[in-house]
């Protein structure tokens, strides 16, 4: 009984969110385009299937992921833990914590394997480039990104430095990168920036930014919490440019 | 003989489905794995409500697979039907206003989005930016939420106007990051951290695969585009200007 109400209610509000699209989407065939829509009940049925697999995989989520997740990083940032010995120096030690910077790489890495939306540009970037980008290498290489961006911006809450200058350093490596990347992959990269951060990664990252930056001592939750996700969304395309980068330079010096 | 055929059918379909089921539980298996190893090896604890974890676990497995399956059934033929159509009906009026549109309606209804939004005017509040009334809160975060999504749609529509023209993708970006550059550097401190977040909340899992399908879609349908090299790019405008909106917002409101 409970697991229905929680089910209708979360079916309710994926309905919602879809409302918008359907709705412009009826209005243009109907007003603007008018014509019939080719397999209109494949559609049908393709669209069920999308908000019922969303519904599911929310509740999923809030039951077993979520939960742990969270217990997890508020204890992995419990100053109990950071420094057992009682000793408080240690907590504005940045040494201190490193399984924290782990747990953060690793838990970037694993949820953004998971994220639907870049499974969804995985198939697309490997379907038009004729399966020369392969859906895992570009699952992989994004995840990896991902993993180096949430560690490093764990570092920063810990040293609270300011997140605009790791944040420009970025742009200015992006920059220069692009100078000298492959062009087809471009667009790509860019893409998989914004693709990293949605319905898996962003909960578990901000919890653990929001306990990371109550356990260090001069942390301001309300300020310093933020910005996890701007560094998620920066790196990946710095590690995509950076492997087509690789597998080009690879493929010349074959060629000579 | 007929009944071994549909047994064999009924076969086929099973091993299809199994095989679907166990490609979404692979792509779990990771996270399994990192759970697994720190609360055995590094907490040193059980899990707790073990079978409710299972259960959901199971869930997940199930939803993303039917996501999937919808995906390609559902979402990336739509996307595709009309960018062709669209692209066939040959207005350029209707086209943006489609783009535009997309942007906005599927933005402005974002859970993340309105949490993030409510989020920055009880930091502004605090900050004394903006009065700790009810009011004017709510007016701070409807403001913020409006900026993003319009920037949203003002992002799909640029990003589509770049497909048909062909610009080159990188001008465009790196321009747009010099302006973050910019404005980061005159922007009020308590909108900037909020500001680079919005970038990253504002493609859902429903407007991606419909925004990428559209993208490819009009890339392959226009002659001389390449699908991989201009039909990508419309996500990262998408997460690009938000940025700079609301960045804007800020020095409007609080300048």
């Amino acid at each position: 009984m409970m697991f229905l109400m929680t089910f209708l209610e979360t079916f309710f509000a994926t309905l919602r969110d879809i409302l918008p699209i359907l709705g412009l989407i009826v209005c243009f065939q109907l007003f603007v385009l008018r014509q019939p829509i080719p397999h209109l009940r494949r559609l049908i049925v393709g669209g069920v299937y999308v908000v019922l697999g969303l519904t599911l995989f929310l509740i999923g989520l809030d039951k077993a992921l979520f939960p742990v997740g969270k217990i997890m990083a508020a204890q992995l940032s419990n100053p109990s833990f950071i420094c057992p010995t009682g000793d408080m120096a240690a907590l504005t030690s940045w040494t201190s914590y490193g399984w924290v910077y782990l747990f953060a790489a690793m838990i970037g890495f694993s949820t953004t394997i998971a994220e639907p939306s870049l499974l969804a540009v995985a198939i697309k970037a490997s379907e038009v480039s004729g399966g020369v980008i392969s859906q895992w290498g570009l699952r992989i290489t994004v995840a990896v990104g991902v993993a180096v961006g949430i560690a490093l911006g764990t570092f920063r809450i810990v040293t609270g430095t300011p997140l605009y200058m790791y944040i420009l350093a970025g742009y200015v490596i992006v920059i220069l990168q692009t100078f000298v990347t492959p062009k087809k992959i471009i667009a790509l990269a860019y893409d998989s920036g914004g693709v990293t951060t949605s319905t898996v990664t962003v909960p578990l990252v901000a919890a653990l930014g929001l306990g990371l930056s109550e356990a260090v001592p001069g942390r301001n939750p309300a300020l310093d919490g933020f910005g996890l996700i701007a560094f998620a969304s920066l790196f990946p395309i710095i590690t995509v440019m950076g492997y087509a980068q690789y597998t080009d330079w690879v493929a010349r010096r074959k060629a000579k | 003989m007929e009944e071994k055929q549909t047994s064999y059918r009924i076969g086929t379909v099973f091993r299809g489905v199994a095989k679907k089921l166990w490609s979404s539980f692979t792509d779990l298996l990771p996270i399994i794995l990192v759970i697994a190893f720190f609360q055995i090896v590094v907490l040193k604890q059980s899990l707790p409500d073990l079978g409710s974890v299972v259960f959901g676990g199971l869930l997940v497995v199930l939803g993303l697979t039917l996501f999937i399956q919808g995906l390609e059934m559902g979402l990336f033929p739509i996307g595709e039907n009309m960018a062709h159509a669209l692209a066939r009906k040959g207005s350029l009026f209707w086209l943006l206003t489609f783009a535009f549109a997309l942007g906005f309606s599927t933005t402005v209804a974002e859970p993340a989005l309105i949490a993030v939004s409510a989020e920055a005017a009880s930091i502004a509040a605090q900050g004394d930016l903006i009065a700790s009334t009810e009011v004017s809160m709510d007016r701070y975060a409807l403001g913020l939420r409006l900026s993003v999504a319009f920037s949203v749609g003002v992002a799909i529509l640029v990003g589509v106007l770049r497909i048909l023209r062909g610009w080159p993708v990188h001008y465009l970006i790196i321009g747009g990051y010099v302006i973050v550059m910019l404005m980061t550097l005159i922007a009020p401190k308590e909108i900037v951290g909020i500001a680079y977040d919005a970038g990253g909340v504002t493609t859902s899992t429903v407007t991606v695969p419909l925004v990428a399908a559209l993208g490819v879609g009009l890339a392959s349908i226009i002659k001389g585009r390449s699908p991989l090299l201009d039909g990508f790019g419309l996500i990262a405008f998408a997460s690009l200007l938000p940025m700079i909106f609301v960045m804007g917002y800020g020095l409007v409101v609080f300048g």
